[in-house]
């Protein structure tokens, strides 16, 4: 019997294998950050060990990092503590280092493709759950804790349990207006936020191939809020293509591409589930609730929770609604928003910041609505300013930021207020998520910034 | 990092009932600046502590060691900050019928037991412990049981799994075991594989 991507790239990196215990897996590349690794590099001190391979890892400032005066000291100590003490331990155990200012700096998950080190066929690990998204490759990646951190830093190792597969396929034309970020809301909204608990997911189809390399990106990245270890999509040529000319693409593209070419799904292999979405019907998707499983069409409207027969989801959805200050039957269009978050490791990337800035150019940001743009790297941000965006944005009434995580997590000053509520093109809608006490609705690039425009959830279809 | 070895923990439970609960939920992350393992307990369930309601903080739960909540435990992010601060609080063993698979590994290498029982018998627990909050429970590692009053529930733990956390072992020092294997694996990998050092730009 063939043997699915996953396994294949699986057993290319099984180091060691023994009954009744975990697969020892090599790792090919581990991205590191300031929140998941201090305590790592502590435990290696203790136990006088050292960074097998340097040469495999690489760290970036994203997590806790500003976005406005980033070459100023950061304000808060608690926050300057942990950034100094990622820039320590990558001086002290010769870790290559991407700091604040610093041309290559931004989201880790935004840094790896666009140096060319996100490659098809590989293991990749990071501290940080959205590592997912370098499956779009054609590559195993997923997010670890900080005790596996360090164990892949001693190691270049990880014993991993082999995950199960599921195929969910895509298949159909997406209709104008439908992206990405609407296919994977639409996945989770239907397999839920534990479906893919214990599987490796490959998204395949037609609707999964003709996205761009940053659409299969977003796709995923939000593998993990469908509870699914990683997600990844076959590489292809525009895979190779986009790799070509990066910084760190093969200096033997030709052996590497050879290898890169048996990486699909052989004919005859078997998932252990497959799922199937009709992309010719899908619609601009938004989340109404505290989960990102809790998400409809735009057209839609708030459900009833009386009407939900599971009486787990009933009373999750009860308490959603609560949280988010909704009623239940309200269209989601009349939802309005007080600030729109463009950004992420989701939606952070040039092709985002262009569909947006499409939508909004001439036009004028809603009365008493804010707008964040935090560009996903700052190679990002240059690109977007080379192209005029910045100015687009910025005439438009919109913030312009420099690259990190910023509101998406809320964890350094980019935080939405008690009772505030965002548009926002990142992954999770968790209470407190953005900030304490702030409402999150999921929406794609397009659908945020026509809801900056008319100041209620909105897609362009609808100005 | 070594951890304590677990065998079998006796304490009393706190029911959580709600499903879902996050990692954000779990431990904001503001929460989560500090670089030590120890002093998060400040931020466990920060949102919802604040509440004289929430479990936490009614006085009958006070000294509960053992935490039963809804499916879906620990979904999100990778953050073990959520595993410290649940470890840093007391608690020893967290029940419930599913844990978010990140969350789960975080656990267990953490020497936090994270015990998998069906929903059934979560609700049963909760109803014992809502009417005697000082109902002892035993969760036993060597017979892979959860025990209280005249109940007896098994759970299911991989073998190698269970013989990690009963001796307390050291999971990198379980790896430099096999260093051998590693450095011939290493020796065979392709040329093309990606490196990043030295740095290209």
């Amino acid at each position: 019997m063939g043997k699915t991507l996953a396994e294949k790239i699986w057993e290319d990196h099984v180091v060691r294998s023994a009954d009744g215990e975990p697969d020892l897996l090599y790792i090919d590349l581990q991205l590191v950050h300031e929140v998941t690794s201090a305590q790592a590099f502590d435990g290696l001190r203790l136990a006088g060990r050292k960074v097998r391979r340097p040469d495999l890892t690489i760290a970036t400032e994203d997590h806790n990092t500003p976005t406005l005066d980033i070459l100023k000291p950061i304000a808060d100590p608690v926050s300057k503590l942990q950034i100094d003490t990622l820039r320590n331990n990558a001086k002290e155990f010769g870790i290559r280092i991407h700091s604040l200012g610093d041309a290559d700096q931004g989201v880790v998950h935004v840094v790896g493709p666009q140096l060319g080190i996100t490659q098809p066929g590989m293991t990749i690990v990071c501290g940080d759950s959205h590592t997912s998204t370098h499956g779009a490759f054609g590559a195993i990646a997923f997010g670890i804790g900080t005790s596996e951190v360090e164990h892949v830093l001693a190691t270049q190792t990880l014993p991993s349990s082999r995950p199960k597969t599921m195929a969910i396929n895509v298949e159909g034309s997406l209709k104008p207006g439908v992206t990405a970020k609407d296919i994977i809301l639409a996945i989770i909204a239907q397999i839920g936020t534990g479906g893919g608990q214990g599987y490796i997911i490959e998204y395949r189809g037609s609707a999964i191939r003709e996205l761009s390399m940053e659409g299969r990106m977003t796709v995923c990245n939000m593998s993990i809020e469908a509870g699914a270890r990683a997600g990844l999509i076959a590489p292809d040529q525009k895979t190779f293509d986009y790799i070509k000319g990066k910084p760190h693409a093969p200096e033997d593209f030709e052996a590497a591409q050879k290898y890169w070419e048996t990486l699909f799904t052989d004919s005859d292999a078997k998932f252990d589930v497959e799922i199937t979405l009709d992309g010719n019907t899908l619609e601009p998707f938004v989340t109404w609730g505290t989960n990102p499983g809790q998400g409809l069409p735009l057209n839609a409207s708030v459900p009833n929770p009386a009407e939900i027969k599971d009486s787990e989801e009933r009373g999750a959805a009860e308490r959603a609604l609560e949280y988010m200050g909704l009623t239940a039957g309200t269209p989601l269009k009349n939802i309005a928003i007080d600030t729109v978050f463009l950004g992420s490791c989701t939606n952070g990337r040039i092709e985002d910041l262009r569909a947006a800035a499409s939508v909004i150019e001439g036009k004028k940001i809603a009365p008493k609505v804010r707008m964040l743009v935090v560009p996903g790297s700052e190679r990002v941000r240059q690109q977007a300013m080379k192209e005029g965006l910045d100015k687009v944005f910025l005439d438009f009434g919109a913030e312009w930021r420099n690259a990190g995580c910023s509101m998406c997590l809320g964890m350094n000053p980019d935080q939405l207020s008690v009772g505030e509520r965002s548009a926002s093109t990142s992954n999770r809608n968790f209470e407190g998520r953005q900030g304490k006490g702030g409402r999150t609705h999921l929406v794609s690039p397009l659908v945020a910034a026509a809801t900056a425009i008319r100041g209620t959830l909105s897609s362009p279809a609808d100005l | 990092m070594a951890m304590e070895k677990f065998i079998k923990h006796t304490g009393t439970a706190i029911p959580l009932r709600r499903s879902n609960v996050d990692t954000d939920q779990i431990i904001p992350a503001v929460y989560l600046k500090r670089v030590t393992r120890s002093g998060f307990e400040d931020g466990l369930f920060a949102a919802w502590r604040n509440d004289p309601e929430f479990v936490l903080n009614q006085p009958q739960y006070k000294s509960g060691t053992i935490l039963v909540a809804g499916p879906e435990f620990g979904t999100g992010s990778s953050r073990e900050h959520a595993v410290w601060a649940l470890q840093n609080y007391g608690f020893k063993v967290v029940i419930s019928s599913r844990f978010a698979d990140i969350f789960r590994g975080n656990s267990l290498k953490g020497g936090l037991l994270t015990v998998i029982l069906p929903q059934e018998a979560v609700e049963a627990i909760w109803t014992t412990i809502e009417n005697d909050p000082a109902t002892s429970i035993t969760v036993d590692l060597e017979t892979r049981t959860v025990s209280y009053g005249s109940t007896t529930i098994a759970f299911e733990l991989d073998d190698y799994t269970r013989w990690r956390l009963m001796e307390g072992l050291d999971d990198i020092g379980l790896t430099l075991k096999h260093t051998d294997a590693i450095d011939s694996f290493e020796a065979k990998r392709p040329a093309y594989k990606p490196k990043t050092l030295p740095i290209r730009i």
